[in-house]
């Protein structure tokens, strides 16, 4: 097996994909950043150079380290441009058929050797990585958002991947400075099997009269010291995105608590996305959040 | 605001030589029972007894869902046998008034508490929302999802959080998840809050000595 020295990273338009991309391309790594969305990979490029910047500014890199990682990007929309890549991460959203169309495609693009993989948070490796034509390199790689930031990422093996695919992947991710922690190919992973029937039980919770969305943050922060509560989590995940994950969830495992509470889906029929539509299960305007 | 405590036994929300017991006075306007046996007294501008993990109604009795007086229930929110946290859950019933939430919540926040207000149901909020959490971190370990440390690892690296799931529900005590669990799962009937093998393996030991 080849060393990893160049990595592809697919849905690199979006938030995740481009902060894949700078974890990678921040560790010594070439990066080539692929999205058929020409606008939202341009807006990528603009917001890493701005990240960048940043780093600049606080201290956290110099201006020659900045020059140098800018130097290993580059972006396309062209997948061919993924041919020589060793390592190719998607970061494309959480629809199994399109990344299992992904994997098939790119397995027509790159040599052999080239491991796939997969940033979803939801969906079974075992099954993205099915027909793709090279299942034994095939690995679950989920970053936190937002990846630039946040160490941690879940490792899983599918039930085809070999072990020494694992291995290469395992050491990529510490070679990047991230901290790994594996899990088995079961849905949700760790992260997710917690938190989203979790979330489920804080909506319902609030449908049910328990307490208003304030005092069951107060109580969850207070009580066990977390910095965030959990309706304030939901509402910066997105109560679509809650929805999704829902729908992602509840037919691989039929956990009741997986299923979308009524609540959830009023709020997002009546616009209240969270922190994005300005309500969720609170108000923001501005910086100052309001009970609702 | 002042406060009168009739104690019978140990308190887990004020243990032995906490500062909020000595603060106490004699025939004040908030009356608290820390295990006592409550005696309803309009003239008072709130009573408070202290909850396990039973309802208020139990105490006050209930009314077609119009039940409520100047009386309350709460609970200072501690996992286990860990030092009490500074969150008070205040019980309220539907039609509890609203000057003795009032007070009681004054009260409690002079003396340095935070106060989540929440309705009588089983668990209140946190062992409501949390129980459900631990047990599937359990299960998930029983089913070698991952190791205990990587979950919890998981957890504090991913979400921020002080600690796991895994270590916190160990130094709460399985034992105690497992009487926690064992009556949610009394009041609710489902599968969420049914105890899990390591708490009924951990409560089976306890027995055995």
């Amino acid at each position: 097996m080849t060393e990893i020295r160049k990595v592809g990273i697919c849905g690199a338009g979006g938030t995740m994909g481009a902060g894949i991309a700078i974890v990678a391309a921040r560790a010594g790594f070439e990066v080539v950043s692929y999205d058929q969305r020409g606008e939202a990979l341009a807006r990528a490029v603009k917001q890493t150079d701005g990240f960048f910047a940043k780093s600049v500014e606080r201290g956290k890199m110099t201006d020659g380290n900045r020059e140098a990682v800018l130097t290993r990007m580059s972006s396309t929309t062209d997948l061919e441009a993924l041919a020589d890549c060793d390592l190719v991460i998607e970061a494309i959203f959480e629809n199994l058929e399109v990344k299992q169309e992904l994997f098939g495609n790119l397995n027509n693009i790159c040599p052999e050797h080239t491991i796939f993989a997969s940033n979803t948070s939801t969906l079974s490796i075992t099954q993205i990585a099915s027909g793709c034509g090279r299942e034994d390199k095939v690995v679950g790689m989920h970053f936190c958002l937002p990846a630039q930031l946040m160490k941690l990422i879940e490792m899983s093996p599918g039930l085809n991947t070999s072990e020494e695919v694992f291995n290469l992947a395992w050491n990529w991710t510490e070679a990047t400075g991230q901290i790994p922690v594996k899990t088995q190919d079961k849905p949700g992973f760790i992260l997710n099997a917690l938190l989203v029937p979790f979330n489920n039980d804080v909506i319902r919770a609030v449908e049910a009269g328990v307490a208003e969305p304030a005092d069951i943050d107060k109580a969850i922060k207070v009580g066990l010291g977390y910095k965030m509560g959990p309706l304030e989590l939901i509402d910066l995940i997105g109560l679509d995105t809650q929805i999704r994950l829902c729908e992602s969830f509840y037919p691989v495992t039929h956990d009741p608590r997986a299923s979308a509470p009524p609540l959830l889906r009023r709020k997002v029929a009546a616009g209240h996305l969270g922190r994005k539509s300005g309500r969720g299960f609170f108000t923001y305007d501005g910086n100052t959040m309001f009970g609702a | 605001m002042h406060y009168t405590i009739d104690l019978s036994g140990e308190s887990r929300s004020f243990p032995t030589g906490d500062p909020f017991l000595k603060s106490a006075s004699s025939n004040a306007d908030i009356a608290i029972y820390l295990g006592a046996l409550f005696k309803p007294d309009d003239t008072k501008a709130a009573i408070l007894i202290e909850l396990g993990t039973e309802c208020l109604g139990v105490h006050t009795g209930e009314n077609a869902g119009e039940e409520g007086s100047n009386v309350l229930g709460f609970s200072r929110y501690r996992n286990g046998d860990d030092a009490p946290s500074s969150l008070i859950e205040l019980v309220r019933q539907p039609a509890t008034l609203a000057s003795a939430i009032e007070a009681a919540q004054t009260m409690f926040e002079s003396a340095g508490f935070e106060v989540a207000l929440c309705s009588d149901q089983a668990g209140r909020i946190i062992d409501r929302l949390m129980r459900p959490k631990y047990n599937d971190a359990l299960r998930f370990l029983d089913e070698g999802l991952a190791t205990a440390k990587d979950m919890d690892l998981t957890c504090r690296m991913g979400l921020g959080y002080p600690d796991g799931p895994i270590e916190r529900v160990e130094r709460g005590g399985l034992g105690h998840h497992y009487d926690v669990t064992k009556s949610l799962f009394e009041i609710y009937g489902t599968s969420a809050y049914t105890p899990p093998r390591r708490a009924v393996v951990a409560k089976q030991r306890a027995n055995l000595k």
